[in-house]
């Protein structure tokens, strides 16, 4: 299971346009008219926007933030409307976690919070303070490769690469909780990263492979000469 | 073709030398690279689908904090033709100081009227893309043959009218450059399948010398023809890098990507084919037409984006008449897609020909094994249907029992591919290790793979001597990543290069044979500075008409209107295998595309707003995990023919073939791509009637009628090679 959280900002699509309502604003206009509108569930809905409104204020500047990345306590100053992947990507130079999306979709920015794959684009740095962060630079803090990433290299579970080490992040933390997945839960487990190369059937194998099930080999080499026409 | 027949690397499955940096990430892409104090770029764009720019205010975006660039897209007044466009750009500090800064850009404009839809555009009275000429563009007719007469003798006639959503490229990494200058010296990065022609057109657009441009692309997150040369993205991080006087880097959104960086064209086909008694294709007519969006609407006869279609695609009936064009609408630009109108003429001809078994009571397979010309594909259509099983699977058309239907289906492809000039050089040092250096870049087919194993095979060496750099326009030339010729580029060249480099090494060393057991000899004769050596592409290694055919197992619900893919086989024509692991990859990569066009993806436009309605990944459907079915892959190895790419080929006959056997499930055609669960319930008649279809269908009548009485141009269409 993902773990999403809301994004901090307006998407980025609504961004490049004018006319950008904050959060707080939006939330602020949202809490009366869910309050004018006295219906059972808008209750619910105001009083959780009150309390969400009574939080303390982080920012708007820079504040200072501590994460645990790869088993390192980092401080940076950040934003508090920094997400994850960039205080990642930019602050702390860990660049494995891809940006594609920005909208939790499609898994190429996901890293590990407290073992349980997340999409790093929509959580916020200030967020995941607290919890272990792990990304793809963590798998091979001891200079080697993991089983499933040797998979992956010997499987050709990859193309162009880009959305590799979301795939096999979210395939360590599901071969961690479940040594010997099958198809079934390795599809499952892996139904929020996106490849567009097409490198599913041999993330699968890959998968299963670091599993220990070997797989037949779906292509076969046939020879032109060896078949006559009928 | 001279290729060696025993092969120890050569057509083997050998691990892509970049996995460990891919699967660790380590492997650098473009915005992963960080130039000392590099900006954040970001561009400013139209929010309307149509209009005149009368002038932008910069002043406030350019003092908001952090904010170093300010720049337009164009000079003084200009018009914008589709909901995206470029107007401005800046660079700054921080992402979110250059997406605060955006919203203070003012932009005077006057709306003008637009039109997205194609239906709508091709009408007479629609409001025109361009002021100066019509939306429907000039319409190149191809006639062949007294077509009337072999209508009229024909022993079956059957007519359709089919067509093609606009499919979008969204590779994983979107459009990105990153560019530093240092005194007159520019150094771009790019995710780019042509590092020389970005270069080119960065030296073009800002006025610089050829040999002050650098580009690099050290690994690139797919392209699939999006990223074939600069775009306007390119253009503007450069000059605000320029502007700034700092390295800027800027990398498009996946909101942008569907915008504004190409598209598949969608297409529109009546078509209308005759056989005789025997089965044999007489007669071929199609009206047709499609949309590049807001280009200008005229097709050249090299087609490019692929708005014109290669019909009757594979098959030669003797009477053809052919009338087609493009539409302009008020969106993105379309550019070449992954067989560029490969895949939407291959659904046309083959769902048509499928029609015209049925109606004469023939197999599928029977009728295809009549028509197509290619004795490679007839061979692939038997070898595929004895190991897919064709016989035993096939029923009539709707004879399935129960709810959920079974059908299968075949389709064939056709594609260039082909191999063209590149050079690389390599140095032999004296402990035995090999630099390969070849400025191709590397788009996830495993290029640097490719280099490694042609090496290793013609000098007899370890594949782990060799290291093979690409991606930097300091290596000798390579051309484009475009039309499946990579591989059948590289590997003549890296073949020359290491038969001149056993030719210097005998010279140098005196053995007969310098290779495999000799090598390590042979190099320690080199001495401190290493052998050079060149090397290029030349005629005999390589070859093009690359063929292929693929069978679909599918269940259709006539309930849910839901299609569940059961199983694909693809088998393809590769030559001579040269990596037969990456080769694999690459044909899953493409028949899982071809099923993301037959099912799931289209781009919706909204009639009265212009803009893209679906501009994500939630609501522009990519084929995931849990929608792979059974893959299973032939590789036709025929070694005389030399290399052959496979990445487009593979692609094109998916569709069609899923399509089939969805007709084939149902006894009822669904005619219109992607197959939706609703069309299914519509093609079963089973949605109420609310006019819409009615509607549809006598724009689609006014729309091929307009193209019918339209004057032929003298541009002739595309053909299949």
């Amino acid at each position: 299971m993902k773990r999403v959280s809301t994004s901090p900002t307006p998407s980025s699509a609504s961004s490049l346009f004018s006319r950008r309502v904050s959060r707080r604003d939006f939330l602020r206009g949202l809490g009366t008219t869910a309050i004018s509108a006295a219906t059972l569930g808008a209750q619910g809905v105001a009083s959780e926007l009150a309390q969400a409104n009574a939080e303390k204020v982080h920012g708007p500047g820079a504040v200072p933030v501590t994460l645990s990345v790869n088993g390192e306590r980092r401080t940076f100053t950040i934003e508090p409307r920094v997400t994850l992947l960039e205080a990642l990507r930019m602050n702390a130079g860990l660049t494995g976690a891809k940006e594609a999306c920005d909208r939790a979709t499609c898994g190429a920015c996901t890293v590990l919070l407290d073992g349980d794959p997340v999409y790093a684009c929509s959580v916020l740095a200030i967020e995941a303070q607290g919890a272990e962060i792990e990304t793809i630079e963590g798998l091979t803090k001891s200079g080697e490769l993991t089983r499933l990433q040797h998979a992956f290299i010997d499987k050709d579970g990859l193309q162009c690469g880009f959305c590799t080490p979301g795939f096999v992040l979210t395939l360590t933390a599901l071969l961690r909780k479940n040594p010997h997945p099958t198809e079934a839960e390795i599809r499952r487990a892996s139904a929020g990263n996106l490849c567009r190369c097409g490198s599913q059937p041999r993330i699968i194998a890959a998968a299963l492979a670091a599993g220990g099930t070997e797989t037949a080999a779906k292509a076969t080499v046939i020879h032109f000469h060896d078949h006559a026409l009928a | 073709m001279p290729w060696p027949k025993e092969t120890k690397y050569l057509g083997k499955s050998t691990p892509r030398v970049e996995g460990p940096a891919k699967v660790s990430g380590r492997a650098k892409y473009t915005t992963d690279v960080a130039p000392a104090g590099v900006l954040f770029g970001v561009i400013l764009r139209s929010a309307w689908p149509a209009a005149r720019i009368k002038s932008i205010n910069l002043d406030k975006a350019r003092i908001a904090p952090g904010i170093k660039a300010a720049i337009l897209a164009h000079d003084g007044e200009f018009v914008v033709h589709y909901y995206g466009e470029e107007l401005a750009a800046l660079a700054g500090t921080s992402r979110n100081a250059v997406l605060d800064a955006l919203q203070l850009i003012e932009v005077d404009t006057e709306p003008q009227p637009f039109v997205v839809k194609e239906l709508d555009a091709i009408k007479p009275d629609a409001p025109r893309v361009f002021a100066e000429k019509p939306n429907l563009g000039e319409v190149p007719t191809k006639d062949t043959g007294s077509i009337d007469d072999a209508f009229a003798q024909a022993a079956a006639v059957v007519e359709n009218t089919f067509s093609t959503a606009i499919a979008i490229h969204h590779p994983m990494e979107p459009h990105s450059y990153a560019v530093a200058f240092e005194g007159d010296e520019m150094t771009a990065w790019a995710s780019t399948q042509g590092i020389f022609s970005v270069r080119d057109g960065f030296a073009r657009s800002l006025g610089l010398p050829q040999n002050k441009v650098r580009v690099i692309c050290e690994h690139m997150g797919g392209g699939f023809g999006a990223k074939s040369s600069l775009g306007a993205e390119g253009r503007l991080c450069a000059s605000l890098a320029q502007a700034a006087g700092a390295p800027v880097k800027l990398a498009l959104t996946r909101f942008e990507q569907a915008l504004a960086v190409g598209n598949r064209p969608s297409s529109f086909q009546k078509l209308k084919l005759a056989a005789d008694a025997d089965g044999k294709l007489t007669a071929f007519q199609m009206e047709g037409f499609g949309t590049p969006g807001f280009v200008a609407s005229a097709p050249t006869a090299a087609g490019g984006s692929g708005v014109t279609l290669p019909m009757p695609y594979i098959y030669k009936p003797a009477a053809t008449r052919v009338k087609q064009s493009g539409v302009a609408i008020n969106a993105g630009a379309s550019c070449a897609m992954r067989a560029p109108a490969h895949p939407p003429a291959s659904f046309g001809m083959e769902s048509i020909l499928d029609q015209l078994a049925a109606k004469l009571g023939m197999d599928p397979l029977e009728i295809r094994l009549k028509n197509d010309p290619s004795e490679i594909r007839r061979r692939e259509y038997e070898i595929g249907a004895e190991k897919f099983g064709w016989k035993q699977k096939y029923r009539k058309p709707g004879s399935g029992p129960g709810p959920v239907k079974v059908g299968v289906g075949c389709a064939g492809a056709a594609w260039m591919s082909g191999g063209r000039g590149t050079q690389a050089e390599a140095q032999i040092f004296a402990d035995g290790t090999v630099e390969v250096r070849v400025g191709t870049q590397d788009l996830g087919t495993g290029s640097r793979t490719v280099v490694q194993v042609v090496a290793a095979e013609m000098l007899g060496i370890d594949p782990a001597l060799i290291t093979a750099r690409v991606g930097d326009t300091r290596f000798p030339p390579s051309g484009t990543s475009g039309g499946s010729t990579t591989t059948a580029s590289v590997s003549p060249a890296i073949y020359d290069l290491c038969e001149n480099v056993v030719a210097e090494l005998k010279k140098i060393s005196g053995l007969e044979d310098p290779r495999s057991a000799n090598w390590k000899q042979a190099c320690a004769k080199v001495g401190p500075s290493p052998l050079a050596v060149t090397g290029r592409w030349h005629d005999g290694l390589s070859t093009g008409g690359a063929c292929g055919v693929q069978f679909a197992e599918v269940e259709v619900d006539t309930e849910t209107g839901f299609v569940k893919l059961r199983k694909i086989l693809a088998v393809q024509d590769c030559g001579t295998v040269v990596n037969k692991l990456t080769c694999e990859s690459q044909i899953n990569g493409g028949v899982i595309m071809g099923i993301g066009y037959a099912l799931y993806e289209q781009r919706v436009m909204d009639r009265r707003s212009g803009v893209v309605l679906n501009p994500n990944f939630e609501t522009y459907k990519l084929p995931g995990i849990a929608d792979i079915p059974d893959i299973e892959i032939l590789l036709l190895d025929m070694p005389e023919r030399g290399v052959i790419g496979v990445g487009e080929p593979c692609t094109i006959a998916a569709a069609s073939a899923i399509a089939n056997a969805v007709a084939n499930a149902l006894g009822v055609r669904v005619t219109s791509l992607p197959i939706t669960p609703d069309k299914v319930l519509a093609a079963l008649g089973q949605l109420p009637d609310t006019g819409v279809a009615t509607a549809l269908a006598r724009d689609l009548d006014a729309a091929f009628a307009q193209v019918a009485s339209a004057p032929a141009s003298t541009l002739s269409p595309e053909t299949v090679a």
